[in-house]
């Protein structure tokens, strides 16, 4: 529950996933309020993704309750996923489709009625500023903007949750920025709640209202980016935050890694695709 | 946008189970798999390199020889079904390559958190293997055409053996899918497909009748879903004898088998 007695968006207790003898979430305990932005913040293999995952019904949830917004996504995994729009790590548009058709595909997928279709494909497509690049293939476009696409493609279903894993990974800063200006736009605009991961903690400490960090499967530090930076001394940074609550030894990143090789392959491949 | 985001569906919305979206699902995977047809018909010509080679070469030399015992149709008109199942058969058995590059790019995910049941999802991709194996069925059959092969002229007929190519083409690739569920990784599967694409395709009646196979492998072609897939096509496209009960019968329910093996191995590939 949050404050004001209404479901949290995100309420989970005693999430645990295993993956064999490893053990990536361990008995994590997670509030993200509705509206907020939630930064997951953790080195390669801390649990971050997988956390997602579970919350989002990617992954069966092997011990634990989770609810999204009162629902609980053990029993209403249908409901759950209407309410999530969801931006992978890799860059996920279909590049042998116009921007136009992929963001056409996700409204028919989450059920928009036909007569408002049209409609709402290019009212997510102008709000991401792709109105004119609609018609082009996604092959055609550049990072930054098959990010933008992504976004579209999460947003056409009008998600109460949106669900960002390292959205700005391997971009320029340029394409960065644009990213999170259209990020906090929406937030300001229609109060979606953003649940994200990010290892660019300029980024956390910026567009996050709360972070929490993650290591070793557990939540070791929640907060605002404020209170926890001046928890650890006045003149800390959240680098200085994170390496005092994850440790800054070099054999920590891939202890309980689910992801340790196969996150920096993904995140190469991503960065191969930008360019 | 025009409303904030809501925290519950709209008024109206039914959580219904898999069943009820399966149409909508099917549809809109086909659709899919035609728009990127549109945009990419060069990969349908090169697609089509070799079941030409098949036809013109293949074909046309064993109709010349008469080596091949075939009821009395000519060797090129028995053959033009097979190919026509083997084009089919070679489309599908790769499609779980393209559901792994779907899962390296995050877009099995994406799909995976729409409110689409698994059994849905894999019942869309297995008809949309369906859909481009049947538009590259429509320039086989338009080569055969030129090539001289008598087919029928009853566009029933013609729909029907359609219909057989689309459900025997679901199943290779459902097929395809438990293989890319259990080895999980594209070079495994890719290693797969080649070693039993030829048994499939040689262990039939796509090229022969069954009685001349040897007879210590003939069982395989009787457990071979493309032998009846082939059985039918002749039946409708040819009028030779055909046992078309049998065919849909075994063609249905291994397509029925493997949208629910596939689904229930899809989780794994997103693990």
């Amino acid at each position: 529950m949050t404050s004001d007695g209404g479901p949290a968006a995100v309420r989970c207790r005693g999430l645990t996933h295993r993956f064999s003898r490893t053990l990536a979430v361990d008995a994590l305990d997670l509030d993200v309020r509705v509206g907020e932005a939630f930064g997951l913040l953790g080195p390669n293999g801390a649990g971050k993704t997988t956390t997602i995952r579970a919350l989002i019904t990617l992954l069966p949830l092997q011990a634990g309750e989770v609810s999204l917004f009162g629902h609980d996504v053990r029993r209403r995994r249908m409901l759950v996923r209407r309410l999530i729009g969801y931006v992978p790590q890799q860059l996920s548009a279909d590049s042998s489709l116009t921007g136009r058709e992929n963001v056409a595909l996700f409204a028919r997928l989450f059920d928009v009625p036909r007569a408002q279709r049209r409609g709402r494909v290019e009212e997510v497509l102008a709000l991401m500023g792709l109105a004119e690049a609609a018609g082009r293939l996604a092959a055609t476009y550049s990072g930054g903007m098959v990010r933008r696409l992504e976004l579209a493609q999460a947003l056409v279903n009008r998600p109460a949750l949106l669900v960002l894993d390292e959205p700005t990974l391997g971009l320029d800063p340029v394409a960065r920025s644009t990213v999170w200006e259209q990020v906090a736009q929406l937030r300001e605009q229609f109060g979606t709640t953003v649940l994200m991961t990010t290892h660019y903690l300029d980024e956390a400490d910026r567009m996050c209202d709360r972070i929490g960090l993650m290591h070793r499967g557990r939540l070791r530090a929640v907060g605002a980016p404020a209170a926890l930076k001046a928890e650890l001394s006045p003149a800390a940074t959240l680098e200085d935050v994170f390496r005092h609550h994850t440790g800054d030894r070099l054999g920590d990143s891939t202890d309980g890694d689910r992801g340790g090789f196969r996150d920096v392959r993904s995140a190469r491949r991503t960065g191969r695709r930008l360019g | 946008m025009t409303s904030a985001a809501p925290a519950a569906p709209a008024a109206g919305w039914v959580e219904s189970t898999g069943w009820l979206r399966l149409p909508s699902r099917v549809v809109t995977l086909c659709l899919l798999e035609l728009q990127k047809l549109r945009h990419d018909p060069i990969e349908l010509l090169t697609r089509m390199i070799q079941p030409a080679l098949w036809l013109v070469i293949f074909g046309t030399t064993f109709t010349r020889l008469r080596a091949i015992p075939t009821g009395g149709v000519p060797y090129l008109d028995y053959l033009t079904p097979g190919i026509l199942a083997q084009s089919a058969l070679f489309l599908a058995i790769f499609f779980g390559v393209q559901v792994i590059g779907e899962r390296d790019a995050g877009v099995l995910a994406k799909l995976l958190v729409t409110p689409t049941p698994r059994v849905a999802l894999v019942t869309g991709k297995a008809f949309a293997a369906g859909v481009r194996a049947a538009v590259q069925g429509v320039v086989v059959l338009a080569l055969a055409l030129v090539l001289g092969v008598t087919l029928t002229s009853n566009p029933l007929r013609v729909l029907a053996a359609f219909g057989v190519l689309v459900l025997g083409a679901a199943f290779f690739a459902c097929l395809s899918l438990v293989l890319a569920g259990l080895v999980l990784r594209r070079d495994r599967l890719m290693g797969i497909g080649q070693a039993i694409i030829m048994p499939l395709f040689f262990a039939s009646n796509a090229l022969y009748p069954v009685d001349l196979i040897p007879g210590w492998i003939r069982w395989l072609a009787y457990v071979n879903p493309l032998s009846y897939q082939v059985d039918a096509l002749r039946g409708l496209l040819l009028g030779t004898p055909s046992n078309l009960p049998l065919d849909l019968a075994v063609l249905g329910v291994v397509a029925v088998l493997g949208i629910g093996t596939a689904s229930a191995l899809l989780g794994r590939l997103t693990r």
